[in-house]
């Protein structure tokens, strides 16, 4: 083999090298602006149910079978789980989550990504689980955000004593 | 025309190649293999790096980063070589994949290979990506995250996957143990398709020549000395990943997910898994060559189309003619390239024939008997005193452009068609002074074992020989691509010049 063969083959594995080494690592990927921060609504809760229980007449009750009469019925529907959420007096996202399962009796559950400036700002977190009325939840705090960081806001409508948003910053 | 178009980039790009590595070395002509070797590569660096990993939030990072910088010598040269083979494996795997399309190797009896090949592809980036989860740093934060929010988009589960990286303290230890479960066990499944892939081949070749692996192996370990595999910072779900260093091999689609949106990225990487599975079917050619035919009168199942079959077209089976021979050849239509490799085979392949010639198994539409004709016809008009007979193949340098007062040609669908009795034949009698045997570029054949089984036909190392009295200095080699004209006219040109210093006269036996 001719030293030009050499050089010529040392230069395909010279690029090969360049390409791979070039490539896993550049070019840089961002993934968030350096001025901003990340909120992460996420939660999964169970609205109430659309419908009062109400008990059986015995009337009805005879017509069932003797292992399913059960006095008080509700049913199974939830209602829809309306989530709201404002920065600095602006509505920054709202949604209205449908209760999942064939007979629509889930846990409605989200996770959204909301990238925001950094900085201080005021939210308000509003979330409704039944049908009609005003939000049931509601949650403000003025909360500052620094950049490239998160923060989530979660919803657990089971602590005792403060159940409903959480900010976790 | 399309096709053809970029069939002859591809091949001035090889051609670039040819130059330094010659043919028999073009990593071009090699990239299944290499591929498989730099598997082999990444499964032993995977291992030494396995023995010093501990899983655990903070150990993984730990353990890496100890690797990484306390014996950079070894293991920080390990993980770097791990590293880069895993990104060379998919541009080599790739670039087979691309190279088989543009030559048209995916249709047909390949459909099988090809589909297999396209499931291998998911493998690989499922090792790749999973494999980036361990260092547990903010690139496998960011990893960790994006897969999670582009899975919940097909609400398969009951709860969004990412609440599993939701904030710190989400992930706790034992998600390191499955990490390294699947790594482990992932790799063992992309082996088997692998495995798979290869099956319908006879001698597939999995190991590329000793030295491309070599350089393929200096070329990755200079690339860990000079840029070693760094980690990120250590993952921390309160913080946002900012500027991360990608690997684009293999998380090219991860960024699409945020400019996009997550179903976007799945109708991609879907609309794109799709077509590359319907290929085989989109651009079949409208008529496929009748395939091989047993002709059991002149077979005497000696078992060397069977052997020499690159595709395993060809089993053995009990005789159903009640002649004495224990097996006959039994040819599966879907198997079938019908390249003629086993006709070439065949010791029944034998010109001198009086009677009709029909030989053990036969390409119905290329019969033996009809290119004797064709050679007879083609010789007897033949003048000068250095006349030759060129073979050549369908898939390579046209060589009916050679055709002159002193120079016949006959094209059959592979080289390795040609019965070595033939060259005998052509000599034979003093019809031609020589014979020019032409062909795909070595290590690019078409038919794949086509120029191997001939080199060594004619060296007369693998059954049927060429016969000992057929003169070696009248036969010239020619593995000529369909741009290759220079390589085609000077082959031919040394040969004449060759054969008309020789001895006039008699050309058959020991000169």
């Amino acid at each position: 083999m001719k030293p030009l063969n050499y050089l010529g083959q040392g230069l395909a594995y010279a690029l090969f090298a360049v390409v791979i080494g070039y490539f896993s690592t550049s070019p840089e990927y961002t993934h968030l602006p350096p001025d901003q921060a990340l909120l992460k609504l996420s939660f999964r809760h169970a609205a109430q149910r659309i419908g009062a229980c109400r008990e059986r007449s015995d009337a009805e009750l005879a017509k069932l079978a003797p292992n399913m009469r059960v006095r008080k019925v509700c049913p199974r529907e939830r209602a829809d789980v309306v989530v709201e959420l404002e920065m600095d007096g602006k509505q920054l996202y709202h949604v209205a989550l449908p209760p999942p399962g064939l007979t629509h009796d889930g846990a409605a559950s989200i996770y959204r990504r909301l990238p925001v400036p950094a900085g201080t700002h005021h939210f308000v977190a509003r979330l409704k689980d039944k049908v009609g009325g005003d939000f049931n939840f509601v949650r403000e705090e003025t909360v500052t955000l620094a950049a490239g960081r998160v923060m989530v806001i979660d919803f657990k409508a089971d602590v005792p004593g403060a159940p409903g948003f959480m900010f976790i910053n | 025309m399309m096709n053809k178009y970029f069939r002859n980039i591809l091949q001035r790009l090889e051609n670039l190649f040819n130059a330094p590595f010659g043919q028999r070395l073009n990593p071009w002509y090699h990239l299944g293999a290499i591929t498989f070797f730099l598997f082999w590569v990444i499964l032993v660096s995977g291992i030494y790096l396995y023995i010093f990993y501990r899983t655990g939030v903070d150990e993984a990072f730990q353990t890496v980063e100890s690797l990484t910088h306390d014996q950079w010598y070894a293991g920080g040269v390990m993980r770097s070589l791990h590293r880069y083979a895993s990104d060379s494996i998919v541009v080599t795997m790739l670039l087979h994949m691309l190279r088989n399309f543009i030559t048209g190797r995916f249709h047909s009896f390949r459909y099988f290979s090809w589909v297999i090949g396209v499931l291998l592809i998911w493998l690989v980036y499922i090792c790749g990506i999973n494999g980036y989860w361990m260092v547990w740093d903010r690139l496998a934060q960011f990893i960790a995250v994006a897969t999670a929010e582009w899975f919940d988009w097909l609400s398969l589960f009951g709860q969004p996957l990412v609440r599993n990286f939701l904030m710190q303290g989400a992930v706790d230890d034992r998600f390191f143990t499955l990490l390294s479960f699947t790594h482990i066990t992932i790799p063992l499944v992309l082996l088997l398709f692998m495995w798979v892939h290869t099956k319908r081949m006879n001698h597939a070749e999995t190991n590329p020549p000793r030295y491309l692996a070599v350089g393929v192996v200096m070329t990755l370990l200079v690339l860990a000395l000079i840029k070693p595999a760094l980690s990120h910072a250590h993952a921390d779900l309160s913080l946002v990943p900012g500027v991360i260093h990608l690997d684009w091999f293999y998380l090219a689609p991860y960024p699409l997910i945020y400019v996009w949106s997550p179903g976007a990225v799945w109708a991609l990487v879907g609309g794109i898994t799709l077509l590359l599975l319907s290929i085989p079917w989109l651009f079949k050619p409208r008529a496929r060559a009748p395939v091989a035919e047993v002709h059991l009168d002149n077979c005497n199942g000696c078992e060397r189309c069977f052997k020499d079959c690159p595709y395993s077209a060809i089993t053995m089976q009990p005789r159903t003619d009640g002649k004495l021979h224990a097996l006959q050849p039994v040819v599966d239509p879907d198997l079938c390239a019908s390249c003629g490799i086993c006709v070439g085979a065949c010791p029944s392949s034998m010109p001198f024939r009086h009677n009709k010639l029909v030989s053990g198994i036969e390409l119905p539409h290329r019969m033996l008997m009809t290119q004797r004709a064709d050679i007879d016809r083609a010789l007897a008009v033949l003048q000068g005193n250095a006349r030759v007979m060129v073979f050549g193949c369908d898939c390579a340098y046209d060589v009916r452009v050679l055709q002159s007062e002193g120079v016949a040609a006959l094209s059959l669908p592979c080289i390795g068609m040609l019965p070595p009795a033939f060259v005998d034949y052509v000599l034979r009698d003093a019809h031609a002074d020589g014979v020019l045997i032409a062909g795909c570029r070595e290590g690019d054949c078409q038919y794949r074992l086509g120029i191997r089984w001939t080199e060594q036909r004619l060296a007369r190392e693998r059954a049927p020989h060429l016969r000992r009295r057929v003169p070696l200095q009248r036969i010239e080699l020619c593995w000529a691509g369909v741009l290759d004209d220079d390589l085609a006219h000077t082959a031919l040109a040394v040969l004449r010049a060759r054969i008309a210093r020789l001895p006039q006269g008699k050309i058959l036996g020991l000169e």
